[in-house]
């Protein structure tokens, strides 16, 4: 399943070496360790299907001063892990700005009717001014839980989103949380999510499962919901444009019964419903392995990952999956792949020939760095370099499992570097975030924003495999970038071909 | 199955295809634990009634769907109009992730600012090391001519001294001595982004002009305020007094910043008020705004050099323009040439030429202080009623002016400012006393969608509609896009109300 194709380990450390010059020695030292050409794979290691070794430092600290494109705990726990669950209200809990700059933004699609009975395209601040910060805000808080169950009835419960300065002035969210959930006998979960808190988003996710673990199953006098032996949970996918659907709708059409959808168009009820499925399916293993593990150590629920990018990733997950089940679930699996590949090789055949040979560097969050690996090689495509905001160890080890030898391997990218970097390889594609995506594309370089879809989506399943292979071809083949020279410039190094 | 290689179907007609309406259909009805359907659209009727709306006014805490963001962004937004100027928030990293993606999403176009990244420790000991190590990195890495510090409200909340922080750096030489590091405390929790704005153009202005004795010449100073149309906006400003022949310095200009061309290289910094001129800014003879609530402090501070000040609202309209010009006719002793006065005519003309499909139409208006007023003032001029204004960080004093703008016209006998309100406020104005259109930005179509109110965006932050800033609706020229972009929102919707095929009576070729 993978392609054929050779990445140069020499270009690429010689080009880590080139970009680190500019450092302070300090600072290139720290840095050094986060950047890397994959090595080859150790011999156990490929015995367990690794094509190559991404050693790399994770997880600590961003360096001051240097642009990190990286966010915030808070950002990872109200914006990734709770902002989805639609039928409760999320504060974001101190001044006006985190919950201003993140509303909205994460396309989390879900149905209901906003304002009434949903309320993830909404902004809940408790807006502090100095005051609250001298006083304290635990008496707003309290307020603010009252006036939201007074003008939101059908909301079925409430979280607190800390924001940096809730830990800092000493407020006692907990105590408010559970005072109010005793007199309105609705879920008030309290959150730590401070954005000083860890290194990035990660520590929000991890928080975030945490509080799930704490506030909610533990809590849970959760009513008998129907569960049966197809019964399973789809984890860590937050439906940005619809994926969690485009999903569920192959899950379900081999036999399985989604009983909840983490935290993807999820209400209140699916979290707490989860411990009754039978496995839990991951897909953000990085955001929510955590709750995972607990799931199963407390309740006995085996879970296991997937990847729904690509046809052939799609295939081998459906299989998986169906391993865990009987012959009916299998041979049904069996048919969901042989009634979607007639579309899988309708999308090749249209795009393939226009996408062959492109090379693609990627950096994203946690998972997507290697996750649409092979979604790009079912097009003829080529990843030549790929790296994480967020990572742990155990992504880079899982990437190794993706990327081939010599791929360019980078930790918390910093603009520089990613600047240095795209001009060095000068690949024919960049998939990346917002704050990425203008300077790339000044450059003549085509761009897709990696975590929105770029405005599209879904990309999960064989009905987002489509949006997929579409979106990458008009990003690439629209003729804007042959307009970048005027015609009396003086002729340099025509830009868009110069990649090839 | 919906979907094929041939007419690829993303998600705005994907999921409204029957297989997936069945499946989320069942997934509510199996799984969600949602509502009866009864019980939603009785709720949502509810909440559309006078009685929610006098509950959603009692409200004394919550705020939900706020009409402003927090000081920094106008810091980050201020320092970028400075030539190769890079902000430096100290703070926590996450709130310059934010800002940046805010103003990218705007302005589709890169937004360049750091963090000195504190984590827990920093909260334990106090930043300094990180803004030691942070300035030493960006200047190595980002080749500033200058460097603009703000915070975020962590640092302020641990009351890091940036002052003092910033001297401790140039010590341990983390940039020159004599390189420019400007700074302003920019607590979120006090004010919103003009006041944001307001403090990084007054520290700018502190770095360059402390100690200095003004020698007066005939320049004047015009700051802009913080204005998601400043691309489009500084350019006609800049046309207009080039018109007028006035020496003039524009004190943060992102006209080319938030603007740079595709020609294959990624401009970092472009444009942007050079620093030389920003220091020789202290010997002007005047200081104006073109938004008085952006520049409360600045314009204090040049005032204490001496400089004359003066403070517009926003000027767009026409009076809105006339006062723009004869204030800086006044200021400089330049004449209004005849150039312009025709241009005035010529949006007069325009208003006269559509003036019986404006009079009469009422309207929400909502945004930054400044924003609302001129707005508002505009509307007036069109015969049209300005019936709920609304400004989240508005103050009392906004609210007054307000008031006294409404009772300068008889279009404006209904109307009413609302000061500290939030859009969910708002939703519950619209949902009672209906008005003909809203007036604000992409946050708008949410009360669009929930009201049937056809919303024009004409103020930061647009996310959903491209490129609109790139048109100034400044100026006599910007008034007749602003009239144009009113005119079209209400010919579509009277196209749309009577052009149905079989059902077309009024469905006239010409209006």
């Amino acid at each position: 399943m993978s392609l054929d194709y050779e990445n140069t380990g020499e270009f690429n450390a010689n080009l880590i070496e080139e970009v680190l010059k500019a450092y302070p020695d300090k600072a290139a030292k720290k840095r050094r360790r986060h950047l890397s050409a994959a090595g080859g794979a150790s011999e156990e290691d490929k015995g367990e299907g690794a094509l190559s070794e991404c050693g790399v430092k994770s997880n600590i600290k961003s360096i001051p001063g240097v642009m990190t494109i990286r966010g915030c705990a808070y950002a990872g726990s109200k914006g990734v892990v709770w902002g989805p669950v639609k039928d409760m209200v999320h504060i974001s809990h101190g001044p006006v700005g985190c919950g201003q700059y993140s509303w909205s933004q994460r396309r989390n699609y879900y149905t209901g009717t906003t304002g009434v009975d949903s309320f993830v395209t909404m902004q809940f601040t408790s807006d502090f001014q100095e005051k609250d910060i001298v006083f304290g805000g635990d008496k707003k808080l309290e307020k603010i839980i009252d006036e939201i169950n007074d003008l939101f009835p059908l909301a079925k419960g409430i979280s607190i989103q800390s924001e940096c300065p809730i830990g800092l002035i000493g407020d006692d969210i907990e105590a408010v949380a559970r005072k109010k959930k005793n007199e309105s006998g609705k879920t008030i979960v309290p959150v730590r999510c401070e954005g000083f808190r860890g290194v990035s988003q990660s520590l929000g996710h991890h928080i975030a499962n945490d509080t799930i673990r704490d506030w909610v199953l533990d809590k849970g006098e959760a009513e008998a919901v129907e569960s049966d032996p197809y019964s399973v949970n789809i984890i860590g996918d937050y439906n940005i444009g619809g994926d969690a659907w485009a999903s569920r709708i192959l899950l379900e059409e081999m036999g399985l019964n989604v009983i909840a959808s983490w935290s993807g168009d999820a209400t209140l009820k699916e979290l707490e419903s989860a411990p009754k499925a039978k496995l839990n399916l991951i897909h953000c293993y990085r955001s929510m392995n955590y709750i995972c593990r607990h799931m199963e150590e407390k309740h006995g629920i085996p879970w296991t990952e997937y990847n729904f990018f690509g046809p052939s990733q799609i295939a081998a997950s459906l299989r998986h999956i169906a391993s865990y089940f009987d012959e009916t679930i299998k041979e049904k699996a069996e048919a969901v792949i042989a009634k979607y590949q007639p579309l899988v090789d309708a999308v090749i055949a249209r795009y393939k020939p226009r996408l062959e040979g492109k090379t693609v560097m990627l950096y994203v969050g946690g998972l997507r760095p290697r996750h649409v690996v092979n979604a790009y090689e079912d097009l003829g495509m080529e990843i030549v370099g790929t790296g994480y905001e967020f990572a742990h160890n155990d992504d880079y080890q899982r990437t190794g499992h993706y990327v081939k030898e010599g791929t360019l391997i980078y930790d918390d990218v910093t603009s520089y570097e990613l600047e240095k970097f795209i001009e060095g390889v000068r690949p024919d594609l960049v998939g990346s975030g917002i704050k990425e995506k203008y300077p790339v594309q000044k450059m003549g370089i085509p761009f897709r924003q990696m975590h929105s879809w770029d405005y599209s989506g879904p990309y999960h399943g064989y009905d987002g495999f489509a949006i997929f292979a579409r979106d990458m071809d008009l990003a690439i083949n629209n003729p804007v970038w042959n307009l970048f020279d005027a015609p009396w410039a003086p002729k340099e190094q025509p830009l868009a071909e110069a990649a090839e | 199955m919906p979907q094929s290689a041939e007419k690829v179907l993303d998600h705005s007609s994907l999921f409204r295809q029957p297989e997936y309406q069945e499946m989320l259909a069942k997934k509510r009805e199996s799984v969600e634990g949602a509502p009866p359907s009864e019980k939603v659209a009785e709720v949502a009727d509810w909440t559309k009634s006078w009685e929610y709306r006098e509950k959603n006014f009692a409200r004394e805490s919550l705020c939900v769907n706020p009409a402003k963001a927090c000081q920094p962004l106008g810091a980050v937004f201020a320092a970028a109009g400075f030539e190769k100027t890079m902000s430096f928030v100290h703070g926590s990293q996450g709130c310059v992730a934010y800002y940046r993606s805010h103003l990218s999403r705007h302005f589709k176009e890169p937004c360049s600012a750091v963090s000195s990244s504190m984590t827990e420790d920093a909260a334990v000991f106090g930043g300094l090391a990180n803004m030691v190590e942070g300035l030493k990195n960006t200047y190595a890495l980002y080749d500033p001519k200058m460097i603009a510090v703000s915070t975020t409200c962590m640092a302020e909340v641990i009351g890091d001294d940036l002052q003092s922080f910033i001297l401790g750096a140039k010590e341990k030489e983390s940039v020159p001595q004599d390189f420019h590091v400007p700074f302003a405390h920019t607590p979120a929790f006090v004010g919103s982004h003009v006041t944001g704005y307001d403090n990084m153009v007054k520290g700018i202005l502190e770095h360059f002009w402390k100690g200095k004795t003004a020698e007066k010449n005939e320049t004047i100073n015009i700051i802009p305020g913080f204005d998601g149309f400043a691309v489009g906006n500084n350019r006609e400003l800049k046309r207009i007094l080039d018109m007028m022949e006035v020496k003039y310095t524009i004190l943060s200009d992102v006209s080319d910043q938030f603007d740079t061309p595709s020609d294959g290289e990624f401009r970092m910094y472009d444009g942007g008020t050079s620093l030389e001129a920003t220091e020789a800014a202290v010997n002007a003879k005047a200081t104006l705004s073109l938004q008085e609530y952006c520049t409360p402090k600045t314009l204090e501070y040049a005032g204490s050099f001496g400089q004359e000040t003066a403070a517009l609202h926003y000027p767009l309209g026409v009076a809105g323009t006339d006062e723009l010009l004869m204030t800086i006719s006044r200021l400089t002793g330049k004449e209004i040439p005849a150039e312009l006065t025709k241009e005035r005519g010529r949006l007069v003309d325009a208003l006269a030429d559509s003036q019986s499909w404006l009079h009469g139409k009422s309207y929400a208006i909502y945004g930054d202080p400044d924003f609302v007023y001129a707005m508002a003032r505009f509307i007036l001029e069109t015969g049209g009623e300005p019936k709920h204004c609304l400004a989240t960080n508005g103050s009392k004093a906004w609210a007054e002016k307000m008031d006294a703008l409404f009772a300068s016209s008889p279009f404006g006998r209904d109307c009413k400012a609302w000061a500290g309100k939030d859009l969910w406020h708002m939703r519950s104005l619209l949902a009672t006393e209906p008005v003909d259109l809203l007036i604000g930005n992409s946050y708008g179509k949410y009360l669009e969608r929930d009201t049937g109110t056809p919303l024009i965006r004409l103020t930061f932050p647009i996310f959903d509609r491209h490129h609109h800033h790139r048109f100034p609706v400044w100026g006599y020229q910007g008034g007749l896009r602003v009239l144009v972009t009113l005119l079209d929102t209400i010919f579509d919707k009277l196209d749309d109300a009577t052009g149905e095929a079989g059902a077309d009576i009024s469905f006239d070729l010409t209006r």
